[in-house]
């Protein structure tokens, strides 16, 4: 493993399951899911629309909108259990040991109070400042990631400021009592390319000048190839690849993490054509028995039908599948075999 | 800004001048002024004479601005009633029917938007739906039978509070008040609590709809994600976002309360301008009425007016740019 320290984990999260009871019976929409953040490390977690990566950092900072709860499993942080901490003591952790940032800047500011007055009553309520000296941190803050003319800005109102710039202040937002560990849920996926680029930069300088840990959730691969020092691969509510990232981008154990790998288009490379993942991530009601890509995987076997695979060590990462395993996938099912 | 007032300001006086060509249609359209002025046995001569003299043989352009020109000198003629002056008249009655309003309207307000809070944060606590269940009972309810209902609980029944007119008030020269005597407050209760009911859980059902909409939005999950307290979030946050719809509301209602205080009025006899209108109506006499009318409307230009100056105090995304004002009215 290429964990960046030896220090003892910054953030364990150990087999969490998050499920919503809904009328037609429990779903499990995080299934077990267990990993480590060391501290300053940057982790990102990819994965189709549903496959549990938002859900995942909501557990962490313990925002589950009900009627999402956690089922099982443990968070912890700094080695104290987080995951069941009553609301106000969770309301200490967020916003002072857990940074959050979200998708879309536009909705996340407050449009009726300035941005000054976000930032001075989000440190206020964390730090013991004075007013003065938390207007004096916020104009700090304002300037570190990178809004010009700070002095003047922060009295102005969000929607004075344009996207990119509101994500720049969401950032200082989240930083505001210098977290441990920041969750950052598809920061860039509401802005342009062009921004998207400033900002994850932004948020890798920040990240290694404060020492703060990343859990990076977005379905982008090229930002977590960009940014993160490992990667975890969420399908259908599991893990189905761990590992640092090089490993995981160039040498995928897992079938479905060599598709996704594979329909990425890259500069340089001629591909006559982008490989795709047939089929679509099943419906949380319709999850398979055994592996839950088994029917759109080019590679499964019989024991991938009726056997559900845990994480197993793979060449330098860990891949839940039947191939890195001893006993192997079994007899190869073919498409009739396996719809009979 | 500046520019956004004066162009409120003219729309106002244009609504202003139309309510004054109805005020003034009355006069020319209802019935013949002089009839009501003058004995059955007056000679033809002497109808004609005294018509000349009042200016009704002019044109009706001509005594239309004649017409607006004394109203907006408060000279509204003499009552065919009482023959007193008109404006005075009513000038008597205006602090009864404000002080009536004001305390319905305050009573309306500090009532109906923590109720209207609480059951927007707690949707499923059981004095939530409790709440939800009264406001029922006051939008569906008309305002006299609540009148007649709180009169006999809370005088005929229980003998603690008056039935029926102002109770003790002082004079202040050009104002009489309630509130300097115990006896005035305690009429003003029963009338009050009848006249801001409706608005009372209107409000209520706003801020809920209005609060359990904004705890949805993204800024408040954020707002939760940096740690704030649920004060700051539940009365800072999320209520501030609610008052935009609510001061359009609050501000229509309290026209609404003003002009509609006539059945409240009737019920507690409360010597306010309702009365003096319904009474008006009894006799036809239109001064009064017009009057009135122009009255009601100049209040609502006001509210109105002020309403719009109060947007811009709460949402910033309105100050500098003339952009569109928020959907509402």
């Amino acid at each position: 493993m290429a964990a960046p320290s030896n220090n003892p984990p910054l953030l364990e999260v150990k087999n969490l399951r998050v499920e919503f009871p809904t009328r037609r019976g429990t779903l499990l929409a995080v299934d077990d899911v267990s990993f480590d953040i060391a501290p300053g490390e940057v982790l990102g977690v990819v994965g189709e629309s549903g496959a549990g990566k938002s859900l995942t950092g909501n557990a962490i900072i313990g925002l589950l909108e009900p009627p999402g709860r956690i089922a099982g499993g443990e968070v912890r942080l700094e080695g104290r259990r987080i995951d069941d901490l009553p609301y106000e003591e969770m309301r200490k952790v967020r916003g002072a040991k857990i940074g959050a940032i979200f998708q879309d800047p536009l909705t996340s500011l407050n449009p009726l109070y300035s941005v000054g007055r976000q930032l001075v009553e989000t440190i206020q309520t964390h730090l013991p400042l004075s007013a003065g000296q938390a207007r004096t941190r916020a104009l700090d803050l304002l300037k570190e990631v990178g809004i010009p003319a700070a002095e003047s800005r922060i009295d102005h109102y969000p929607h004075q400021f344009s996207g990119g710039m509101r994500q720049r202040v969401v950032i200082a937002l989240a930083l505001c009592a210098d977290p441990r560990l920041i969750v950052a849920d598809e920061p860039t996926t509401a802005l342009d390319v062009s921004i998207q680029a400033q900002i994850i930069a932004l948020l890798k300088r920040l990240c290694r000048e404060h020492k703060t840990a990343v859990m990076l959730v977005t379905h982008d691969m090229g930002v977590i190839a960009e940014t993160a020092d490992r990667v975890a691969v969420m399908y259908a509510g599991r893990i189905v690849e761990i590992g640092p990232v090089r490993d995981v981008v160039k040498h995928a154990k897992h079938p479905y993490t060599k598709g996704l790998m594979g329909s990425i288009p890259s500069l340089g490379i001629r591909h006559d054509r982008l490989t795709q993942i047939d089929g679509a991530m099943p419906r949380l009601t319709e999850i398979p028995p055994g592996c839950a890509f088994n029917p759109r995987c080019t590679e499964r076997g019989r024991r991938c039908l009726g056997e559900r695979p845990d994480l197993m060590a793979a060449g330098a990462t860990r891949a839940a599948c039947w191939l890195h395993e001893r006993g192997g996938v079994g007899t190869a099912v073919t498409k009739e075999l396996a719809d009979a | 800004m500046l520019a956004f007032i004066l162009r409120r300001l003219l729309q106002s006086i244009a609504v202003l001048l139309t309510v004054g060509l109805v005020a003034f249609a009355l006069f020319r359209y209802v019935g013949d002024p002089i009839n009501a002025m003058v004995g059955q046995d007056t000679s033809m001569e002497e109808r004609e004479t005294l018509r000349e003299k009042l200016g009704l043989n002019d044109p009706a352009p001509i005594q239309f601005l004649v017409f607006i020109g004394n109203a907006a000198r408060g000279k509204f003629g003499l009552s065919y009633r009482t023959s007193e002056p008109v404006g005075r008249m009513i000038l008597e009655r205006v602090p009864a029917t404000l002080e009536l309003s004001i305390c319905a309207a305050l009573f309306a307000l500090l009532v109906g938007v923590p109720m209207g809070v609480y059951t927007g944060l707690y949707p499923r606590h059981w004095l939530s739906q409790l709440f939800q269940a009264v406001s029922l009972i006051g939008i569906s309810l008309p305002t006299f039978l609540i009148g007649i209902l709180l009169i006999l609980i809370f005088a005929v029944w229980l003998r603690l509070l008056p039935s029926f007119g102002r109770g003790e008030t002082v004079d202040l020269g050009w104002w009489t008040t309630n509130f300097l005597t115990w006896k005035g407050i305690q009429a003003l209760i029963l009338p009050s609590i009848t006249l801001g009911l409706f608005q009372l859980t209107l409000l209520m059902r706003l801020v809920r709809s209005e609060m359990l909409e904004v705890m949805r939005t993204d800024y408040i999950k954020f707002a939760r994600a940096r740690g704030l307290t649920n004060r700051a979030i539940n009365f800072g946050h999320a209520l501030k976002n609610t008052l935009v719809p609510v001061i359009t509301v609050a501000g229509l209602q309290l026209g609404a309360i003003i002009a509609f205080a006539i059945v409240t009025e009737t019920v507690f006899a409360w010597p306010g301008v309702g009365q003096l209108f319904i009474q008006s109506v009894q006799f036809a006499d239109i001064p009064v009425m017009a009057a009135y009318l122009l009255l009601i409307g100049l209040l609502f230009v006001l509210i109105n007016l002020t309403v719009d100056l109060l947007y811009f105090a709460v949402d910033p995304r309105l100050r500098g740019q003339g952009m569109a004002r928020p959907a509402g009215h």
